[in-house]
């Protein structure tokens, strides 16, 4: 396979919130590679949206750098699109004007007619164009966090950044806009780094899942290929051989091993059954359900 | 339905009770039958000298009892004032009697030219204290204490440098419309939600784009908030200041009208005065309607 390693890279990343304490998180090192689609997965507080901060040009990290396309990431940039946790649509304007402002930043010297064109095609796509002269308020979560998708994907961002974006929506709808998702990112082939609490929809969305231990001193502790087929669907993907195997691991590293990681790290102790001296720097690639001794490593508490 | 049913029982019951102050009015100005006419013919019989008198004080010539005259106005006499107010307004018999229409452009005139001078200062400035917490504490201690000072205590400032008494007006206008457009401008711009300012970031909106179509939009109900407070206030002003200054405006007629102790046309422009601030009120709260967006 071609992959392009240099599309984004993130080294030595880390970041503290009130100075002298310890570090939300630190020492993070990651790469993405152009049409990956990334997932990261983490406790509360472990600072995966400040990581995505980072990358969208919201934040700054206290340490480290981020680079795609070998340019530093220092600002925002319409080259990466955002959805927002909140929907964070403009509550005075329509759905279809809040996706024109977004078209006309990209696209300054663009006729309106153009743009609106351009606008359409998107609502289209999420399936909203019959709601288009709606304002946000008139349109039920879920719409509007489609909306949201439909208005990061318009100024066609050679990277799309999601926080959480179905965190507040009910499973139901949440299963259809994953789907929508899927089907859009996988026909764009869309560079793609999402924040996520579920697993399952880790599983079904992503490439590559990265793990995060516990803050303070959170790290990527592991990144985890998705041993699944491609053409996996949210209906059958519990029957795949592998979908197990790849559930447990992630559950496991939740419940178990994000805590055993930063007490390892926080204490110092240079060596431990989890991570050794060379993983403090790069965190180790896991294939469940493939490479059998990484896929079920022994859970030692204590 | 129901909604529509309370309000019209609500304009009966305004109506009933506009007709119970009414009688209680009528009642209170009747003229009294029996001393009033012991009185009466006590007038009905002068002394020449006495009905000489009267008649150079053109009274007395009439078939109303002179007390009744200074009293306060019947009911019939008030809608005779508001009949010959209100059939020709615009009438101008030099400086000291003038159609209410004519007044009330003054007025009108003055708050809405100083009041438009402060929103030209207050826009601004606001929204730059809004956007930067420095400048929110440097600014803050000065519209503390320059907010609560009675706009009528800058008048004889105001007159001393300005000079011109019309001037000093429309700037009591402006220096007590200008703290309620500023606070609320920039209490509306620093509480933009960040996550539509990190949407305006991330799409590289040019600053100037952001502060129109963005920022502007987002702050617009609380800043017409501040508008209507101000508006309110400018008119409560505005006769208090044209009393004290003299000259025109709906200030100085009622003050005129109480120099020659016609007391019905001082309650006629009371409630010409009511009327306006009314209208005046229900327009800033159309224009706030407009602007607010539901969350």
């Amino acid at each position: 396979m071609q992959i392009n390693h240099e599309f984004l890279k993130v080294e030595g990343l880390s970041k503290t919130y009130v100075p002298g304490s310890a570090p939300v998180f630190e020492n993070v090192n990651f790469d993405i590679a152009q049409g990956e689609f990334v997932c990261i997965i983490g406790h509360s507080g472990c600072g995966k949206t400040t990581i995505l901060n980072v990358l969208a040009g919201l934040e700054e990290a206290s340490s480290g750098y981020a680079y795609m396309l070998g340019r530093e990431i220092k600002g925002p940039s319409l080259e990466r699109g955002v959805v927002f946790q909140g929907h964070a649509l403009m509550p005075w304007m329509t759905v279809l004007q809040n996706i024109n402002f977004a078209v006309k930043s990209k696209f300054a010297d663009w006729p309106k007619a153009k743009i609106e064109e351009h606008s359409e095609k998107y609502l289209d796509l999420v399936g909203l164009s019959a709601a288009k002269h709606k304002r946000p308020a008139e349109l039920s979560g879920g719409m509007k966090q489609r909306v949201g998708i439909a208005r990061a994907f318009a100024i066609e961002p050679k990277m799309l950044l999601l926080d959480e974006p179905f965190g507040a929506l009910d499973a139901l709808t949440r299963g259809v806009i994953q789907d929508e998702l899927l089907k859009i990112c996988s026909s764009t082939k869309q560079t793609v780094f999402m924040i996520t609490h579920d697993v399952d929809e880790a599983i079904l969305l992503s490439d590559k899942i990265m793990l995060m231990s516990n803050g303070p001193n959170a790290r990527i502790a592991e990144i985890v290929e998705n041993t699944l087929p491609k053409n996996r669907e949210r209906a059958t993907m519990h029957h795949d051989p592998m979908y197990y195997p790849m559930r447990n691991h992630l559950v496991d590293f939740l419940v178990h091993r994000s805590k055993l990681v930063q007490q390892a790290a926080s204490s110092g102790s240079p060596v431990s059954n989890v991570t050794d001296i060379t993983q403090r720097l790069k965190p180790k690639l896991v294939r469940p359900g493939k490479d059998h001794p990484l896929s079920n490593p022994s859970i030692q508490i204590n | 339905m129901d909604k529509v049913s309370i309000k019209i029982k609500g304009a009966v019951l305004s109506i009933i009770i506009f007709f119970m102050m009414l009688s209680v009015w009528h009642l209170a100005t009747m003229p009294k039958s029996g001393t009033g006419k012991s009185e009466a013919t006590v007038i009905a019989n002068p002394t020449s000298s006495q009905s000489e008198y009267d008649l150079l004080m053109g009274k007395g010539s009439k078939d109303v009892p002179a007390e009744m005259k200074s009293g306060f106005p019947t009911l019939s006499q008030m809608g005779e004032t508001f009949y010959k107010q209100l059939s020709d307004p615009f009438y101008d018999k030099g400086p000291n009697d003038k159609g209410i229409g004519i007044q009330l452009a003054y007025s009108l005139g003055r708050v809405s030219l100083g009041f438009l001078l402060a929103l030209l200062v207050a826009l601004p400035v606001g929204f730059l204290i809004g956007m930067s917490p420095l400048l929110s504490a440097a600014f803050n201690p000065f519209i503390q204490i320059l907010k609560p000072i009675s706009p009528l205590a800058w008048m004889p400032i105001a007159l001393y440098t300005i000079k011109d008494s019309s001037i000093s007006g429309v700037f009591v206008i402006f220096i007590c419309s200008i703290w309620p457009m500023l606070i609320n401008t920039a209490f509306g711009v620093a509480s933009v939600r960040k996550e539509l300012l990190n949407v305006a970031k991330t799409l590289e909106v040019s600053p100037l784009r952001k502060a129109f179509k963005v920022i502007l939009p987002a702050a617009a109900p609380t800043i017409l908030t501040g508008m209507r407070i101000s508006m309110g206030i400018a008119w409560l002003v505005i006769v208090a200041a044209e009393m004290l200054v003299g000259g025109t405006g709906i200030g100085y007629f009622l003050w005129n009208e109480w120099n020659n102790l016609a007391i019905s046309s001082v309650i006629f422009a009371i409630v010409v005065i009511g009327f306006v601030g009314m209208l005046l009120d229900m327009f800033f709260a159309k224009l706030q309607k407009m602007v607010t967006y539901a969350d």
